[in-house]
């Protein structure tokens, strides 16, 4: 590590990775099913509106222990969602317009209470907000002779748990996220696993809030879950997936927070902070070369696809023509006026086409097909009238109709298609009166 | 029928949103009375504040109060489009421009801290995080719930680390900044609230202007489009007028309060009214409202943070609203759903002991002179013995029914005439379903007890034109054998 940064110093920083990584996953297992639910900013929700059970618990047992606030805290956060289901059912507004009611609501109240008391307590709000994972290694107890920081088994019995929830009642969970109808008719309350998925993600949030700070565990229970859905279809997968993105961006965030401060001359920055940010640089990552539905890939496949259709079209264009009389041969701007292409365009396809031995240029600047060419457009043109006698017989379209679609469906039709389409097609000709080539041998 | 036990639960769910803000509600009055007994409240000091004596008082009310007006009409358009929470992620979205923003002034020697600097920052990065929505909601399968997430968190942590940072700073304190995820309006500047106010008038002007295409886009986003309108465009203003709001509203309420403004009015405006006009006119009478309170509240006890008591007043205004509302409050939707309950269960009881006289008369004539034992009406419907009691004593005290001391009843004239027309309807739908939607005659019996209840005259009117036939204008035989209910 310390060809990368100075500062680092393995008995604190990798204290404050384990920490990162073990509430990252934590979130980012429940939060694939949050997102998949479209309750992403449950976890925002929550985190914002534990703050009066926290100020509460104090409240009650006047001390700081960290049990009464994390019992006050959980209580709150399941109540938010519990309200958050009421309001949307009894005010008919989504679930979002409720959630955004519960928690305002309930972080108002957090902060005056916390304001009013200030005197006597050292609730600070900041510290609220932000927490401090870079404290982490602080605070340690001794565990069969080895130092581990408290927030360490914390998550970890977090992890566990959310694991266990996860992994055991994965098949319930599918079901309950994608069809809690189904989920009734085979005997099982979906809202009972909603509820105890609410539970656990109160749970994390609070775990999370009060060890590294809430901006983390917001970011992680939506962000992962979101990359991995880029990345994969099915469900099992997603969650590795996001589990994996989860890890990995809670570790870089921590090299970035001390990294890349140091560029420009500063000190280190908050490592929640840069945790939040890597895992985000993590998901534009997957939106765009995610190998399915990434932008970059998809742009690719439209791009190639679009060159690929262009010279298919020259080429039975060139075939027409040699059809209707053999003498006249095409130059360029007649390719280009009638399929409207843009000069340099028809260029390049006739200039990849040449490279692939299917046409050939005149001295004159025409072009013409070779052989291995002719074969190709044929079965091109042999799809197209197929796909045009084919539309007519069996859809009854009118014959004005026919071609555009015939233009659209010949780029992706087959042999084995052709052969079906002529076993059901009955003439010889097309509805123009045009024949239907014979298959290239 | 109607599902009891949903009910109450919903009604237990209700009395518990309650008991929860009036027990918070509780625990804050003794720290807000120690409070005001060292701040030394008097009359005088509420006399000033109400009267809106001071100069800074007026304006800061006037600022406060012509936002909550603004950001009433924006968010009903936000609540309907469904992204009442866009607010939310766009103010956390600002936080990487306000710290850049203070950077930039303090490393090229201005005042880092002057509002222009602050907001120029906030509303550049609002405007990025707003496009960073659109470009994920473009993705493929990510929800907008979703990229509201990734965008509030993200933009949020990469605040946080910019903020550490900027404190790192030699010169300039980067300490007072917090006051924009705070608020303080008492200490609010008379310029900064005229500029929030200006700004306030602005966007609702814009919102009324382009009222029409709004409501369009809320409701038919397709229609809106075949009109000729572009949803990208009209979608982009409605957020531009979001982030608008939210950023003036940052030193108002705060950051994480600002939402609240934006959410809470419409989503209480629903229970008054279904008309659209009178929503957003009833959220921005409950948002300036609710700023107005607050912020002469937050004047008056020095000690409470303005942009949480706007938000509680909010609250409260919602909570009234859920209860109260006209058109969709709990109370009234009790009542409503409770002469329902009353009006089928009388229906039914009637009907019930109808069918059972008419079984009577075909089993023989001396039969039918005899009262129907309660057992016999028990077994005609899944109704409770209680139930069917509750039902009975209603029935006698409207003078419909006759009780014997045997347990048995029977009609009255005047029930005799409503119960016969209540079984007309009943296998006039009946007839209707079997010839009509070729529906079995033993399925029948419980499609025309769902709809029997709401049928009206015009509706029967039409139903005797369907099955004109000679013999049905009396009252036809039911199509079914009459007796047990279906368990």
């Amino acid at each position: 590590m310390n060809w990368l940064i100075v500062d680092w110093y393995w008995p604190l920083d990798g204290w404050i990775v384990v920490a990162g990584i073990l509430c990252a996953v934590s979130a980012a297992l429940l939060g694939n099913f949050l997102v998949l639910r479209k309750m992403s900013l449950l976890g925002d929700a929550i985190s914002h509106a534990v703050l009066p059970g926290l100020a509460v618990a104090f409240l009650v047992t006047g001390s700081r222990n960290s049990l009464p606030m994390f019992v006050g805290a959980v209580v709150v956060g399941i109540l938010t969602a519990l309200f958050t289901q009421w309001i949307r059912s009894a005010g008919n507004v989504d679930e979002g317009a409720s959630m955004g009611v519960v928690f305002t609501t309930l972080f108002a109240l957090g902060l005056i209470l916390i304001v009013q008391t200030a005197d006597r307590v050292d609730l600070d709000p900041g510290c609220v907000l932000y927490g401090a994972i870079e404290f982490t290694p602080l605070d340690v107890i001794d565990l069969w002779g080895l130092a581990v920081p408290r927030v360490i088994i914390t998550l970890s019995i977090v992890l566990l748990i959310n694991l266990l929830f996860v992994v055991g009642l994965f098949k319930e969970l599918r079901i309950a996220s994608f069809d809690p109808e189904l989920a009734t008719a085979l005997g099982f309350r979906a809202s009972i696993i909603h509820y105890l998925l609410m539970t656990l993600v109160a749970v994390t949030a609070v775990a999370a809030f009060e060890s590294v700070g809430n901006i983390l565990v917001v970011a992680m229970f939506v962000v992962p879950p979101a990359a991995a859905l880029m990345i994969t279809d099915r469900l099992g997968r997603m969650v590795v997936y996001s589990a994996i993105i989860a890890a990995v961006g809670a570790a870089s965030g921590h090299v970035m927070a001390i990294s890349v401060p140091a560029w420009f001359g500063f000190r280190s920055t908050s490592t929640a902070g840069m945790m939040s940010v890597s895992v985000g640089l993590l998901f534009l990552m997957a939106a765009l070369v995610g190998p399915k539905h990434g932008v970059v890939v998809t742009w690719a496949r439209r791009w190639l696809t679009s060159w690929r259709i262009l010279s298919e079209d020259i080429v039975a264009f060139l075939f027409r023509q040699e059809e209707r009389s053999t003498n006249v041969a095409a130059d360029l701007k007649s390719i280009c006026s009638s399929l409207m292409v843009p000069a340099w365009k028809a260029r390049v396809a006739l200039w990849r086409e040449a490279r692939r031995g299917t046409i050939i240029k005149s001295a004159e600047g025409t072009f013409r097909l070779t052989p291995a060419g002719t074969r190709k457009a044929q079965e091109l043109v042999r799809s197209h009238r197929l796909w045009e006698s084919y539309l007519v017989q069996e859809l009854a379209l009118t014959s004005d109709r026919i071609h555009d679609k015939a233009e659209r469906l010949e780029h992706f039709t087959n042999k084995d298609l052709r052969t079906r389409l002529s076993d059901a097609v009955t003439a010889s000709e097309d509805p123009h009166g045009s024949p239907i080539p014979p298959e290239a041998q | 029928m109607i599902n009891r036990s949903a009910f109450t639960r919903k009604i237990w769910g209700i009395a518990a949103v309650v008991l929860v803000f009036v027990a918070t509600f509780l625990a804050t009055i003794p720290a807000l009375a120690e409070e005001t007994g060292e701040a030394t409240v008097d009359s005088d000091m509420w006399f000033r504040v109400l009267t809106l004596a001071d100069y800074n008082t007026r304006v800061v009310v006037a600022g406060t109060g012509l936002l909550g007006l603004a950001a009433g009409l924006v968010g009903s358009f936000a609540l309907l489009r469904r992204r009442a929470l866009m607010g939310d992620a766009l103010s956390h979205a600002t936080l990487p421009g306000i710290g850049l923003a203070f950077m930039f002034a303090t490393v090229m020697g201005w005042d880092g801290k002057s509002l222009v600097v602050l907001l120029t920052g906030a509303a550049l990065s609002g405007v990025l995080g707003t496009l960073a929505i659109v470009g994920i909601n473009a993705l493929p399968r990510i929800k907008e719930d979703t990229s509201l997430g990734i965008v509030l968190s993200v933009f949020f942590g990469a605040g946080i680390a910019i903020m550490v940072v900027a404190q790192q700073m030699s010169t300039g304190h980067a300490a007072g900044l917090e006051s924009f995820i705070y608020g303080k309006t008492a200490s609010m500047l008379s310029r900064d609230s005229w500029l929030i106010g200006a700004t306030g008038l602005f966007v609702s002007l814009v919102g009324l202007s382009v009222f029409k295409e709004l409501k369009l886009l809320c409701f038919d986003e397709a229609f809106t489009q075949s009109l000729g309108y572009s949803r990208h465009l009209l979608d982009l203003v409605l957020m531009a007028m979001i982030v608008l709001v939210t950023i003036i509203g940052l030193q108002a309420v705060g950051l994480i309060l600002m939402i609240a403004l934006l959410v809470i009015p419409p989503a209480a405006a629903r229970f008054w009214t279904e008309n659209m006009e009178r929503m957003s006119l009833v959220a921005a009478l409950i948002g300036s409202a609710a700023a107005i309170c607050g912020s002469a509240a937050s004047a008056i006890f020095p000690q409470l943070p303005s942009g949480a008591t706007i938000v509680l007043v909010c609250s409260s205004f919602f909570l009234i609203s859920m209860f109260f509302g006209s058109r969709r409050g709990t109370v009234f939707r009790f009542f409503r759903r409770l002469a329902l309950q009353r009006r089928v269960g009388r229906q039914h009881l009637l009907r019930a002991l109808y069918e059972q006289q008419e079984l009577q008369e075909e089993r023989g004539s001396k039969l039918a002179e005899q009262a129907i034992p309660f057992n016999n009406l028990l077994k005609m419907r899944s109704w409770s013995p209680a139930q069917l009691r509750r039902e009975i004593r209603r029935a006698v005290n409207d003078q419909e029914v006759l009780e014997f001391p045997d347990q048995t009843l029977r009609l009255t004239a005047a029930g005799m005439v409503n119960a016969k027309q209540l079984a007309r309807d009943h296998r006039l739908w009946e007839l209707y379903l079997i010839t009509h939607a070729d529906i079995a005659a033993s399925k029948v019996d419980q499609d025309a007890d769902m709809i029997e209840h709401v049928l009206e005259p015009a509706t029967i009117a039409k139903l005797e034109q369907l099955l004109a036939q000679e013999e049905l204008m009396a009252l036809p035989p039911s199509p079914h054998p009459l007796g047990e209910a279906k368990k």
